[in-house]
């Protein structure tokens, strides 16, 4: 193959890639902090104690998280078929993505928001601040570093669960991997495959730890 | 200002029973100063998490300004807490937020609109004298800056109640002196009614018009500070004016005189020697400035046992001096725990 049949192919492909890392991981990004959000409240001694609701929670993310996302995502296709009308293509491949994403995401920010120094809480409770408050102004706020941290491995993560997405026909560069690179031994586009994809997460990381920097204040 | 009634809180876990609070009667009268002192585990801090409700009571009630707290509804106790202060000992800020964002919280938790929200946070830095450091993260400040904001924080709601917990008691002895001297200021100057817990005895002495000893979730003593250190057998004096068990002979009579304003200023012990031609020895003592008002304690030996001795010591309590004698039933403050049966509350 040569360099001119490759770029556009490989344009193609990365634009896919992002479009299903872009999405999955807004939709992650808002199921992982409310699920993260009520792990933390509804446990023995959160701000809205409820203990048979954070064990069902609990279950759930560790099923969602137990699954192989190769597995999810065939187990799963009469649902997005149902969702976005159809399971192949990139569309399709966002609703796995992110499926198996928020748990995932779900349990850094339970982390994360354990972090937050319970005086503060305390000292918020004190002044009259509502759980609303509490939450918004305090957890979440607090939190900050830890949650884009935490986004930051899940953006990762996302991107190499992507490329597996690729192999039932959701599209991009894992897409291409397969088809040029292992079925037509194409060397050079799975070399140029392999660069991009190393690029791309190390410029997800890098500024993931960028805006980490900027939130810390400590 | 602030009524404890027959407070009780019991901890329970895996079975176990702790009784952190356990039935105690406290007033703090408007505009003083209250120290609860006491060691850690002696359930000051429980008690004081239950003024604002942090911690519910299991039995007890609880009266701030007037205002029985256990019978407000969530929303009330809110704005209930909104009007009293609290600072804590490792300060409670936000660290996301600047000096400036922090004293904001309270604000815009009450939801004061934006403009009112920016003048009312300048007026509370200049208060506590942080103005230049509005723009500060609470990590780029040091301890006492720390709790200066805490401060100003606790008194965005203009709250007539301030509770401290253990606000001093994470800084270092300078920092603690400009602390407490700016919580007296804030006393003064606004009528702000304090409850404090320590288990500092400095910070009492400084700064405290009345207090509180609590051990084992009880209080055994509480009154003013003043009364309380001239009260034989008081845990307060005890700790303020401390002296080693003394070593009883039986062949002489260990005295404690505790002596304040004028009668310290008289000199008793050779008035005392003079008027009986014996010698005193003095075993040891202290002098400490409370409230403007000198109050000492001093141990003196006399010649012979407390029997020959009851002419000397109808002398020194005529010249209105407290005075202790050891190994004598009934009399001596070295005796054991006679403060736990006077457990009389302030009224």
């Amino acid at each position: 193959m040569t360099w001119d049949e490759m770029v556009p192919l490989l344009r193609q492909g990365t634009l896919e890639t992002l479009q299903m890392t872009v999405w999955s991981t807004l939709f992650t990004a808002l199921g992982g902090i409310l699920l993260g959000v009520l792990l933390v409240l509804t446990d023995r001694g959160g701000l809205l104690p409820a203990p048979p609701v954070n064990q069902v929670l609990g279950v759930i993310v560790n099923i969602g998280r137990s699954l192989p996302f190769v597995i999810l995502m065939m187990a799963i296709i009469p649902f997005t078929r149902a969702l976005v009308g159809t399971s192949i293509g990139t569309q399709a491949a966002i609703v796995p993505l992110t499926l198996s994403a928020i748990p995932f995401y779900a349990r850094l920010v339970e982390t994360a928001l354990r972090e937050v120094d319970p005086g503060v809480v305390a000292a918020a409770q004190a002044m009259g601040a509502s759980r609303v408050q509490i939450v918004g102004k305090v957890l979440l706020r607090e939190a900050r570093p830890g949650l884009v941290a935490g986004l930051t491995v899940t953006v990762v993560a996302l991107i190499s669960y992507s490329a597996m997405a690729g192999a039932i026909g959701g599209g991009g560069l894992g897409d291409l991997a397969i088809r040029y690179g292992y079925q037509r031994f194409e060397t050079g586009m799975m070399l140029a495959i392999l660069v991009l994809l190393i690029a791309l997460v190390q410029l997800v990381q890098s500024l993931g730890d960028l805006a980490v920097r900027r939130l810390t204040h400590k | 200002m602030i009524q404890i009634e027959k407070l009780r809180k019991v901890y329970r876990a895996r079975g176990r029973e702790v009784t952190a609070v356990d039935g105690v009667d406290l007033t703090v009268r408007e505009g003083e100063v209250f120290g609860v002192l006491g060691r850690s585990g002696a359930g000051k801090s429980t008690l004081l998490r239950c003024v604002n409700l942090l911690e519910r009571p299991d039995e007890g009630r609880v009266r701030v300004d007037g205002r029985d707290l256990l019978e407000l509804s969530g929303g009330e106790l809110r704005r209930a807490r909104q009007r009293i202060g609290m600072i804590h000992q490792h300060f409670g800020l936000l660290s996301s937020r600047t000096v400036a964002g922090n004293v904001a919280f309270p604000l815009e938790v009450m939801g004061v609109p934006r403009a009112e929200r920016a003048a009312r946070v300048a007026e509370l830095l200049e208060l506590v004298g942080l103005t230049e450091h509005a723009d500060a993260y609470p990590a780029q400040i040091s301890g006492g800056q720390k709790q200066r904001v805490g401060i100003a924080r606790a008194l965005a709601g203009r709250p007539k109640v301030l509770l401290s917990d253990e606000a001093t008691s994470a800084l270092d002895p300078e920092t603690t002196a400009s602390i407490l001297e700016l919580l007296r200021d804030l006393n003064r100057r606004l009528g702000l009614t304090i409850l404090l817990i320590t288990h500092e005895m400095d910070v009492v002495k400084r700064i405290c018009d009345s207090a509180a000893v609590m051990r084992q979730g009880r209080v055994v003593e509480s009154g003013p500070v003043r009364e309380l250190l001239l009260r034989p057998g008081s845990e307060l004096a005890r700790g303020l004016f401390p002296l080693p068990e003394p070593v009883l002979r039986g062949d002489t009579t260990v005295v404690d005189v505790t002596f304040e304003g004028e009668s310290a200023d008289r000199p008793f012990v050779s008035t005392l020697a003079r008027t009986y031609s014996i010698d005193v020895n003095i075993l040891g003592g202290a002098v400490e400035d409370i409230g403007g008002t000198r109050i000492g304690r001093l141990r003196i030996e006399l010649p012979g046992p407390p029997d020959v001795n009851a002419a000397q010591l109808a002398h020194l309590r005529e010249a209105g001096l407290t005075v202790e004698v050891h190994g004598v039933a009934g009399d001596a403050a070295g005796a054991g725990d006679t403060a736990t049966e006077e457990e009389a509350p302030v009224s």
